[in-house]
């Protein structure tokens, strides 16, 4: 399995991201910098980091879609590779015309630094294929602007697809308002697109991957990438 | 030619304003109750070259869709002036 993790100037969950690909899940990785024109080879699984790229100058994500790179992330995408945007990766997916629609300022206008349950929607995708149904992952958010937004025609499309993987719940597993930490219109913490090689989510799965860290729900996600992988080869 | 671009951005009829609704509050405690509605949006000034105005219009335009605006939830308006 080889990774290639973008690096963008803001980008701060790249070496979290190195480590989990790298040391805990054992892929192949490396820094992709922003900049540069050219993967230096064929990678599986293309990731963005969560962070500020170009300081979430005039949108999150609005600058980043049109690094160099960038060429080159929607070749791999195109041709069916893995993409996974965390965070601001996420926002940048969303600004890139990757996955649709658009993230607004959380609802409450701050910060959010927390541990979160999520209910997994669809465990058949390549991001959640080794989760149990009816687990509820314990992952945390950090973010300012992760109050997911697409219009009504978008959203039914993503419910009918399954492509919504994510959704903000209670301990119970139940989607409510207390449970939503942004605004997110129906809850949506995570999306596919229809194809479901590319995922955005807002969570932080590389920050949950050691039980040192308090929860390993998130290495779930690397481990259905690797599986899906795995059997696809 | 010179011109000037005025760019104002703001979130979509129906698309949620929370920056907006806070400034309202902070009106409403201020005492200015007869304030319905804010919108909070972005203000950018533009200088560019272009053989006319026609030309810089659909430049402006352009740089709004791809850029400047993310039309899934803002709208967009311009006004353009010649600079001497």
């Amino acid at each position: 399995m080889k990774a290639g993790i973008i690096v963008y100037p803001g980008s701060n969950c790249d070496a979290d991201a190195m480590h989990v690909c790298q040391e805990v899940m054992g892929f192949e990785t490396d820094y992709v910098w922003h900049a540069d024109r050219n993967f230096s080879k064929q990678y599986d699984l293309i990731l963005i980091p969560g962070g500020f790229s170009y300081g979430d100058y005039l949108r999150s994500g609005a600058i980043a879609r049109f690094a160099n790179i960038m060429e080159d992330v929607n070749k791999h995408a195109s041709r069916g590779g893995y993409v996974l945007g965390i965070c601001n990766g996420f926002q940048i997916l969303l600004e890139a015309g990757l996955l649709p629609g658009a993230m607004l300022r959380n609802n409450h206008l701050k910060f959010r630094c927390d541990h979160v349950n999520l209910r997994v929607e669809n465990i058949n995708t390549p991001f959640t294929n080794s989760i149990d149904k009816n687990k509820i992952l314990n992952i945390p958010i950090a973010h300012m602007d992760g109050n997911y937004f697409a219009d009504k025609e978008t959203i039914k499309k993503l419910n009918d697809n399954n492509q919504v993987i994510l959704r903000y719940v209670n301990k119970d597993g139940e989607v409510t308002k207390g449970a939503n930490p942004n605004g997110a219109i129906e809850n949506i913490a995570g999306i596919v697109n229809e194809s479901m090689n590319i995922c955005g989510m807002m969570p932080h799965p590389e920050r949950a991957a050691e039980s040192m860290l308090g929860s390993v729900d998130g290495k779930l996600i690397f481990d259905s990438i690797l599986k899906h992988w795995g059997d696809n080869k | 030619m010179k011109y000037t671009a005025n760019i104002y951005v703001t979130l979509k009829e129906g698309v949620l304003d929370p920056q907006g609704g806070a400034v309202v509050n902070s009106l409403h405690t201020l005492g200015y109750s007869e304030v319905e509605e804010v919108k909070v949006g972005k203000y950018m000034i533009l200088e560019l070259d272009a053989s006319n105005m026609e030309v810089a219009k659909e430049r402006v335009d352009e740089m709004c869709r791809r850029l400047l605006a993310n039309t899934v939830i803002e709208d967009y308006k311009y006004e353009l002036k010649e600079v001497e």
